[in-house]
């Protein structure tokens, strides 16, 4: 009766294959089929950027995404960040600016800044918080995100080659 | 807040999607998802078939081809904006497109699915208004075009049947020659207008002004193209005078009121708008002018 | 009670990285929707469509009829317990006059648009959905009221169709004799006020797990709350049930600001139905239902005068406060009490008198929302003090100054009573050094200068500040158990529950220093009712004093008790012992000690060996530290905004915070509770706008019309911190939670208005919003095109 569909896509490097319904949104499909439930629902309506992942390296809002178009597509949630446990340069930053609180916010923004950073080396403050317009946050008023995402730029920098 | 059910179509080609949408009823055409998902997500749009272009590659291009700018209805936001060609060609969709959504819904939104799903205060819907763009619909029936004045019915409502898709817009490239400018009121960077203003200007031997198009949205279901101010610009000198006079006639323009806002402060807005979008595009047409 | 002198401060005091983060940043916090029970059912609900309406009958056959659908519960379905009693009364209060709460399914009648009509539990949230489309309810539409001054009107709808006004509950405030000092007052000036309400808006929205235990009879509630002990006691309240019966537990919190403190008819139906399938069932609130149904805060209308004499010192304060409450009253008459009793804030008031009238509507409750009350209160005193300056031609800082208690009056009895039932009695404070220290940072000496350069091209630059005192760490306690393990390992379990307040490192710092390991090496459990017996949680910045200092007194006990047991162990006097790196150890020998494993295990006793006449078993120590009063922090906030005329856009170009919460736990962690709280404040005097129709149906109900400030909207925050201690708790610790959010909408909209100053604008309202200023503005507004 449902229509359903066999997916297989390439999730932080691995692929996930599973039979679900084509109307199941890829934020569900990532939390509740793959159980990687550090993607967070915040809105389902494409507003907040909790759910952002990206999506063949671009960064996408994961509730107006269906599964079933990811099919051999290659998404990155933020599971792929760390190294056996070890934050990542912007990870780190954050914890040391204090860009998180509860935390719920936190990989949407770490999804969006991992694309912007990629993209921009060398942001300025401006572009930081025009970039990060699409992800809401209530606990912190931004400031120790985008902090973070700065003093990530410029650890990044000393680090290339 | 989850889909309602529906049968999903993801066809690999145009022929296969009008075929599709010719022969499943209570069928919704998916571009970038960034509206209709929402919608989808509310259960305020339930239909009965999903027919998704993502697959359909040949919707989704930029090309210049004689003095024109042709755009693929699936080409993505994302795409327009790094688009070096539409830079050159045509920077007036850059300056409407920074102000369309963010990062994340333009990496996925597209031309096609802004100007079908036609929120009347939605940047890309004014650009299309402005440069009188031509809209290519099609169906199984064939192929139609569409000029823009025609296009926009009503709230949120197009030209198109049932059974057509927009394949994509043309763009004719006189534009070039032209100062331009977009600009806009709303709440928060990303959010949809309450009020746009844009305008091409171009200038005669004397400095003065030879054409005018002003396209403002917001004020009502769908944008408008005013044209007695445009019409009374030509031969006016590029001075504050000719924007203050076009300004408080784009203040007697018509507009709604809802929740939020009320007609008055629209009327405000399209003069203050008006006479912003004027003086910058006449700024930019003097520069073209002295080279 | 501990003195002063026994606290140390090592751990205490330093910007620790958090505990907290690296889970997070790995994705792998826990948050409620991240449960995944095996055989887990899905819950979704009906819910009313109309503001207010009869309900005649449900017919939930086509719902049944789905495929993957388990249960649809109605009122009727329900355990008698739950038919028989609505939510309970959170804090009751004689003022009182009509106690509203809601059944946990709407019985016969719905009173806000959103309450809950029926519970349909299926295999998939997806199908849940469907099936709630499918339940089909004959609604009676009422009459709605939907503004709380409309709803004192004569012949208005009522929300509630017996009763007999839409009056809440009215009580006076009153200090001295306001009526005689104004009469006869050099000056009097007047003021209506309107404060338009706004939500919590956390990230995470609402959530349970339920899961039922048949064979015990007993429920374990996974719940997004802010103290999972008053949840409990809620449901034992509702179903009768008995202590052993029920356990909450709250996972990590995606942010709470108030109203995830409140108990929900939801919880009761997702348990009921667990009991009901015996299988897990999970709610998680969708964005639409939050916007619906999570308890928002702030519509208040005043109508106010201050009198003063000619030196513009306060001579009196009086007037009506118009609160709504909403469709209900969960928390009772809390939120407009401590509004009330927020009004006089640092300045001396000899004179104060206040109508408080709180008035029931068909709209979704108000309960407090970060700030709690005090935003609308400060917001309205420094409108009064801006127009006594103006009025007098004087700098509105120096009104400030002249009417400010001097730390000399410290304890200073403004004369009111707060709801603690203790007077309001200030416990320290320096508001004139806060203020003075804000000016200072802001540059507002610099002021008059950056705004005449800006007008000299065109453009409108406007300064403004606030002033707050804040009931900060209410009781009645919080609890904390230290234990150290006979493996060494230390926990902390206390009902503080944090929602990212980092109390899981705040807390350890705190321990650490009385307990002399690192406070990594500590762990800290929260919000589990199997943990502690009893608990408050986290709401009202209260968990610094309470739980700071109940961790504070209960790590002490513990080492003591660990120094007397190494004593006897050691053969030496306990004052030859300290506690250093995970030994109790003899000052004059380090290398002479016992490990804090060892004396776990020894507390811990052997098997059949008696511990008679010694101390209490384990190496453990429990402590409800209980204030005798609240501590009061204080603010100074100054804003600097530009204002476009043309389009009434305001951009806030500086803002600077002068802050003092005593002494401080983790300085990094504070700032960041104080810029996020001014960032809440951003929105509710800017942006944040719930509007509802004539029928009171709410019309806001995305993120996409509900403007959340965004990182273009927030501005970087300069903080200054003042540290007077409160001599009311072994730390001197005071909270620090609301201060941001307190101030901000008060000096924002002062700025506004001082931007504005060239046309006479004068504003009195919040949010202030482009559209409004441009109203205000006039012809003004034209700017260039006129």
């Amino acid at each position: 009766m449902a229509d359903t569909r066999k997916i297989a896509v390439n999730v932080n490097g691995t692929m996930r294959s599973a039979t679900i319904e084509t109307r199941m949104t890829l934020v569900d499909f990532l939390r509740h089929e793959l159980k990687l439930t550090g993607t967070h629902v915040g809105c389902e309506h494409g507003v907040c950027g909790a759910c952002t992942v990206l999506v063949n390296g671009n960064s996408a809002r994961a509730c107006l995404m269906l599964a079933v178009q990811c099919d051999g597509q290659e998404v990155a949630t933020v599971e792929s960040l760390a190294t056996d446990k070890k934050l990542n340069v912007l990870q780190q930053a954050f914890q040391d600016n204090h860009g998180l609180q509860c935390g719920f916010c936190t990989p949407g923004m770490l999804m969006t800044l991992t694309e912007f950073l990629r993209d921009h080396p060398e942001p300025g403050e401006a572009q930081v918080r025009d970039v990060l317009s699409g992800n809401l946050c209530r606990c912190t008023g931004y400031q120790g995100i985008i902090d973070a995402a700065l003093d990530a730029a410029k650890k990044m920098r000393e680090a290339a080659p | 807040m989850k889909p309602a059910p529906f049968i999903y179509h993801d066809p690999q080609n145009l022929s296969e999607a009008v075929n599709l949408l010719a022969t499943n009823e209570n069928a919704r055409v998916l571009a970038g998802g960034q509206s209709l998902m929402p919608m989808m997500n509310f259960r305020y749009v339930m239909p009965d078939h999903l027919i998704d272009l993502n697959k359909v590659s040949e919707l989704s291009y930029i090309r210049v081809e004689g003095g024109t700018l042709k755009i693929g209805a699936m080409t993505r936001q994302r795409d327009i904006e790094f688009s070096s060609e539409i830079g050159k060609h045509c920077p007036l969709l850059h300056a409407a497109l920074a102000h369309v959504g963010h990062r994340q819904t333009r990496n996925r939104g597209t031309l096609g699915g802004s100007l079908c799903h036609q929120d009347p205060s939605a940047e890309l819907v004014n650009a299309a208004a402005l440069l009188g763009a031509t809209m290519h619909a099609v169906s199984r029936r064939g192929t139609r075009d569409i000029p823009f004045a025609d296009f926009a019915l009503a709230y949120m409502t197009t030209a198109l049947e049932s059974d057509e898709l927009l394949s994509g817009i043309t763009l004719t490239l006189s534009i070039k020659s032209m100062g331009y400018a977009f600009v806009e009121f709303a709440r928060r960077h990303g959010d949809f207008a309450i009020v746009a203003c844009s305008a091409l200007l171009s200038l005669d031997a004397q400095g003065s002004i030879a054409d005018a198009s002003i396209a403002l949205s917001g004020l009502n279901h769908a944008p408008t193209r005013p044209a007695a101010i445009e019409q009374a610009l030509r031969g006016q000198p590029l001075e504050a005078a000719t924007f203050k006079a076009a300004a408080a006639e784009a203040e007697k323009l018509d507009a709604g009121a809802d929740a939020y806002v009320t007609s008055a402060y629209r009327q405000h807005l399209a003069r203050v708008l008006t006479y912003r979008a004027l003086e910058q595009a006449a700024a930019r047409a003097k520069e073209i002018q002295h080279g | 009670m501990i003195t002063q002198a026994h606290v140390k401060l090592t751990g205490f005091g330093a910007s620790v990285k958090r505990k907290e983060d690296p889970a997070l940043l790995r994705g792998e916090g826990q948050f409620i929707d991240d449960i995944h029970l095996p055989e887990m059912l899905h819950a979704a609900f009906v819910r009313s469509p109309y503001a207010h309406a009869k309900i005649n009958g449900i017919d939930k056959t086509a719902a049944l009829a789905l495929p993957g659908v388990h249960a649809v519960l109605t009122h009727a379905d329900l355990p008698q317990a739950a038919r028989d009693n609505t939510l309970p009364l959170l804090v009751p209060h004689p003022a009182i006059k009509l106690v509203k709460l809601p059944y946990a399914l709407a019985k016969d009648e719905t009173c806000y648009a959103g309450e809950p009509v029926a519970c349909v539990v299926a295999d998939s949230r997806y199908i849940a959905e469907d099936a709630a489309q499918l339940v089909e309810v004959d609604y009676e539409p009422l009459p709605a009221v939907n503004d709380c001054r409309a709803a004192l009107e004569e012949g208005a709808p009522l929300a509630h169709r017996d009763a007999e006004s839409n009056i809440a509950a009215r009580f006076p405030l009153k200090v001295g004799d306001a009526d005689r000092a104004f009469t006869g007052a050099a000056h009097v000036f007047r003021e209506k006020i309107y404060q338009h309400r706004g939500g919590p808006f956390f990230m995470e929205c609402r959530g349970i797990v339920a899961e039922y235990d048949a064979h015990h009879d007993a429920y374990t509630l996974h719940v997004a709350s802010q103290g999972p002990h008053r949840i409990k006691r809620s449901m034992m309240e509702v179903f009768g049930f008995g202590d052993h019966q029920i356990r909450v537990v709250t996972p990590d919190v995606g942010g709470g600001f108030g109203p995830k403190g409140s108990f929900y008819p939801e919880y009761i139906d997702v348990a009921a139905a667990a009991a009901l399938l015996r299988r897990p069932v999970k709610w998680i609130e969708d964005r639409r239902e939050n916007f619906l149904t999570t308890h928002q805060e702030r519509d208040q209308y005043w109508d106010m005068e201050i009198a003063v004499d000619a030196n513009a010192k306060i001579i009196g304060v009086r007037g009506q406060l118009i609160h709504e409450t909403g469709a209900y009253v969960p928390w009772g008459i809390v939120l407009p009490w401590i509004t009330a009793t927020t009004v006089p804030g640092p300045y001396v008031v000899p004179n104060f008198k206040l109508d408080v009238i709180s008035v029931f509507t068909n709209k979704i409750q108000t309960t407090p929302v970060r700030g709690a009350g005090r935003p609308e209160a400060v917001t309205t005193m420094e409108r009064l003090m801006d127009r006594v300056a103006r009025e007098l031609k004087l700098d509105r800082a120096e009104v400030r100054r002249r009417n400010f208690i001097q730390p000399e009056q410290m304890p200073y009895k403004v004369g009111i009573i707060f709801r603690d039932g203790r007077p309001v009695t200030y416990d320290s404070g320096d508001y004139p050094a806060c203020l003075a220290a804000a000016l200072k940072t802001s540059d507002y000496d610099g002021f008059a200068q950056r705004q005449a350069a800006a007008r000299a091209q065109g453009r409108y630059l406007g300064i403004g500040m606030a002033n707050a005192v804040e009931a900060t760490g209410l009781g009645p306690y919080e609890s904390a158990t230290v234990r150290v393990a006979t493996s060494g390992k230390i926990t902390i379990y206390t009902g503080a529950t944090p929602q990212g307040q980092a109390h899981k490192t705040t807390l350890a710092q705190i321990a650490s220093d009385q307990l002399g390991v690192d406070f990594n090496d500590i762990e800290v459990v929260t919000g589990d009712t199997s943990m502690n017996a009893l608990g408050m949680g986290t709401f009202a910045a209260r968990t610094a004093v309470n739980a700071g200092n109940s961790v504070h007194v209960a790590a002490i006990a513990v080492a003591d008790k660990a120094k007397k047991i190494a004593a006897g162990m050691m053969e030496c006097l306990e004052d030859d012992l300290e506690l250093a790196d995970g030994f109790v150890r003899l000052k004059s020998a380090p290398d002479v000690r016992k490990s804090l494993r060892d004396i776990s295990v020894k507390a811990f006793g052997m098997p059949g060996f008696s511990m008679a006449g010694g101390l209490a078993p384990g190496l453990e120590h429990t402590a409800h530290f209980t204030p005798d009063q609240s501590a009061y922090s204080n603010g100074a906030h100054v804003a600097e905004v530009e204002v476009d005329i043309e389009t009434g856009e305001v951009k806030i170009l500086r803002y600077t915070v002068a802050h003092d919460c005593g002494r401080v736990i983790n300085p990094m962690v504070v700032d960041g509770q104080v810029i996020g709280g001014v960032a809440h404040g951003v929105g509710n005097a800017l942006y944040e706008q719930l509007m509802f129709d004539d029928n009171a149906q709410p019309l806001t109900t995305n993120f996409g019309e509900y403007l959340l400030p965004m990182a273009t909207d927030v501005p970087r925050v300069d903080m200054v911190h003042l540290e007077t201690p409160s001599p009311l708790n072994p730390l001197g610790v005071k909270g620090a939670g609301e201060g941001g959010t307190i101030s901000a909408i008060g000096a924002i909209i002062s700025a506004v208005e001082n931007a504005l100053e060239p046309f006479g604008v004068v504003i009195s309202e919040a949010p202030i919003t482009p559209q409004r200023i441009v109203a205000l503005l006039g012809e003004h507004a034209r700017g260039r095109t006129r």
